[in-house]
């Protein structure tokens, strides 16, 4: 347990209504996020990651819904909440910076004035104070002034992701939740993005939820890391134990999927299989059928987070070792 | 085995350039520059860069989906320019088809498996009576694992996963028994955990089977891990070029070193800073020097002024940089 949580997400759950058996994209979540800390949250495609994301900054809209839980921030549960009691937290409290800034920019607006719409929506009307702020934060993420004048086609896909996380900052908000900013972009580019955003939150102290799927990418940067797979976390723990030594077989599966640069070449075998259709779920572990350690018992029982070591694992494998 | 290493296709001094703006502007985007290209039998070559580079131009100069501004393009010692009728070009596609990167638009939704597979079959080889394609499909879907192939032939595209879909694309390839694959980021839309899959299923192909491979990514770790030579690319120009392993471990061009060390591997230690905002330039009318020259943190005065041409860094190892890897005058 964390004291004090900036985030406390509990028991959560989100459906998408179709034809038949809702798809459970979330099925019962909980974590916590301390005050400036960096969580990553990783996983494959289909595995609920963005949906999660989406119900923590409440922007499910139907058919997904939140079935159950509790998403609290800052003491607050924000479940429910809507219209101007939302609409005045985000931004200022929290904000979010999507996958791809392209959509997420206004084409016809120049980035001073979405900078502009922003601080005077939360009440800031002083025109040097709001211009002041936008150099400000613009400075942050390295990019020139001379930009504010500038039209979203105007920039390079990278400068426009860190347009986006400029405006995230404007209002000094104490967590951001990020969903794949980096995907977009080129390797170099997308890894002094990282590097900018670690500093800027060293520097800020604001705590961070960053969500993708490659996770080589957050390993030098979380504080803690969640895997997710097929709506429910399979591993959270402190990051460098997690990558020195991953306990379910899926984030050992995981990280063996990924060939290195460096060291010796050696045969990578990756995950056989794929994942599972989210209405259509295999009894007990959902990671049974993929599994190089699967057991007899593994068909019977879905397994619960287990503590071992420093993580949680939601594999049989620890069940005994959890005291 | 003079014939084995004979190269399987060869570009020579192969450009592309694009013209860009309105009717009267003179603007041109030079996508590929300067190419030289050497695709042996049984092998594997990686090209890697970043968008814009021009390795997607590269894939599609080989398919002759362009043509080319300049330069020419060899394959078995013959030019690409006498491939002209129609049964030219579906012969030469044949023996050198694609393999696209988005299985998910690559496939007709409202044709099963089968019909894709035959039909191409029918283009490309239309010699082959009816069974002899249905057997040449069967066995180009088990050789990439998709079996009963039979039963995946009435499937359509949305009953398959990601991987499934991309290893139909291989097959599609494969039926008509290549002898190079044009492989344009086969992986990057596939989930991590099945990409090495289908990586392996490459290298299995070239070794078993002889087939060679034009491996297009931006990932180097997946390059080094599949491939035998490799060739980066930077703004159209090849910036180094060389065996794979030599290539990695001995980089000799400043951009080479900047890209392995911006690769997100936690097995090793962070060494770039976010001074290099990783910016590739748009190559519009360039004029003569260093294309990387703005970023290159060793840049001297020469590479404003003169292109530098690759010179031998190490046997079938090049580069080209005035400073890491100075050459005297060029003959050309």
């Amino acid at each position: 347990m964390i004291a004090d949580p900036i985030l406390d997400v509990a028991d959560i759950t989100v459906e998408y209504s179709t034809a038949g058996e809702p798809a459970r994209a979330v099925d019962h979540v909980s974590f916590q996020v301390a005050r400036g800390e960096f969580l990553g949250i990783v996983g494959e495609s289909g595995c609920g990651k963005s949906t999660l994301l989406f119900a923590i900054a409440q922007l499910l809209s139907p058919p997904a819904e939140l079935v159950s839980g509790s998403v609290t921030f800052k003491g607050r549960d924000m479940v429910g909440l809507v219209g101007e009691t939302l609409r005045a937290m985000r931004w200022r409290d929290y904000s979010v910076v999507m996958q791809s800034a392209m959509n997420a920019l206004n084409p016809v607006k120049t980035v001073a004035a979405q900078y502009e719409d922003a601080m005077r929506a939360h009440g800031m009307s002083d025109r040097r104070r709001i211009r002041a702020r936008s150099q400000e934060v613009l400075a942050l993420v390295g990019i020139d002034a001379i930009h504010l004048k500038s039209y979203p086609h105007q920039l390079s896909g990278g400068m426009r992701q860190r347009v986006m996380i400029a405006m995230a900052l404007l209002l000094s908000p104490e967590l951001i939740v990020m969903d794949e900013p980096t995907s977009a972009l080129d390797v170099v580019a997308q890894r002094s993005l990282m590097v900018q955003v670690k500093e800027l939150q060293r520097r800020l102290g604001f705590a961070v939820i960053f969500v993708t799927h490659d996770m080589s990418l957050v390993g030098h940067f979380s504080d803690r890391l969640a895997v997710m797979y097929a709506g429910r976390i399979v591993e959270i723990g402190p990051t460098r134990p997690l990558f020195a030594n991953p306990q379910h077989p899926y984030t050992r599966g995981l990280l063996d999927s990924f060939p290195s640069v460096y060291g010796p070449k050696v045969p990578l075998t990756g995950i056989p299989g794929a994942p599972p259709d989210l209405s259509d779920l295999p009894s007990g572990c959902r990671f049974r059928p993929r599994c190089p350690k699967v057991m007899p018992r593994c068909a019977e029982i879905e397994p619960a987070l287990y503590v071992s070591g420093e993580a949680h694992v939601r594999c049989l494998l620890y069940e005994l070792a959890d005291g | 085995m003079a014939e084995e290493t004979a190269p399987l296709l060869e570009t020579r001094a192969l450009a592309r350039h694009f013209h860009i703006g309105g009717l009267f502007s003179t603007a041109r985007l030079h996508a590929v520059d300067d190419l030289d290209l050497v695709i042996r039998p049984r092998e594997i070559l990686a090209v890697v860069g970043e968008s814009g580079s021009g390795k997607s131009t590269i894939a599609r100069l080989l398919a002759k989906v362009y043509e080319p501004t300049s330069g020419d393009i060899l394959f078995r010692c013959r030019s690409l320019r006498d491939v002209r009728t129609r049964a030219d070009l579906l012969a030469y596609r044949g023996q050198v088809p694609m393999v696209f990167q988005d299985p998910f638009s690559s496939l007709n939704p409202v044709h099963p498996i089968g019909y894709a597979l035959l039909r191409g079959l029918a283009l490309h080889q239309p010699s082959l009576s009816a069974n002899e394609r249905e057997a040449a499909a069967v066995r180009a879907l088990e050789s990439v694992g998709l079996s009963p192939a039979r039963q995946v032939m009435a499937r359509y595209p949305h009953e398959m996963s990601g991987g499934q879909r991309q290893r139909v694309g291989f097959a599609q390839a494969l039926s008509y028994q290549p002898s190079l694959v044009l492989a344009d980021e086969p992986v990057s839309m596939l989930d991590v955990s099945i990409r090495i899959g289908v990586l392996n299923l490459m290298a299995r192909l070239c070794a078993e089977d002889g087939i060679s491979f034009l491996y297009i990514t931006h990932d180097i770790a997946s390059a080094r891990y599949v491939s035998h030579r490799i060739v980066v690319m930077y703004a159209g120009r090849v910036a180094e070029s060389g065996p794979t392993e030599d290539v990695l471990h001995r980089p000799v061009h400043p951009y080479t070193r900047l890209l392995l060390s911006a690769v997100p591997d936690p097995r090793a230690p962070i060494t770039l800073t976010a001074a290099d905002t990783g910016e590739p330039p748009r190559v519009v009318n360039p004029g003569e020097g260093c294309r990387f020259r703005r970023r290159c943190p060793l840049a001297v005065a020469k590479c404003a002024t003169m292109t530098p041409m690759l010179s031998q860094a190490a046997p079938g190892h090049q580069a080209a940089c005035h400073v890491t890897a100075p050459s005297g005058p060029t003959p050309k």
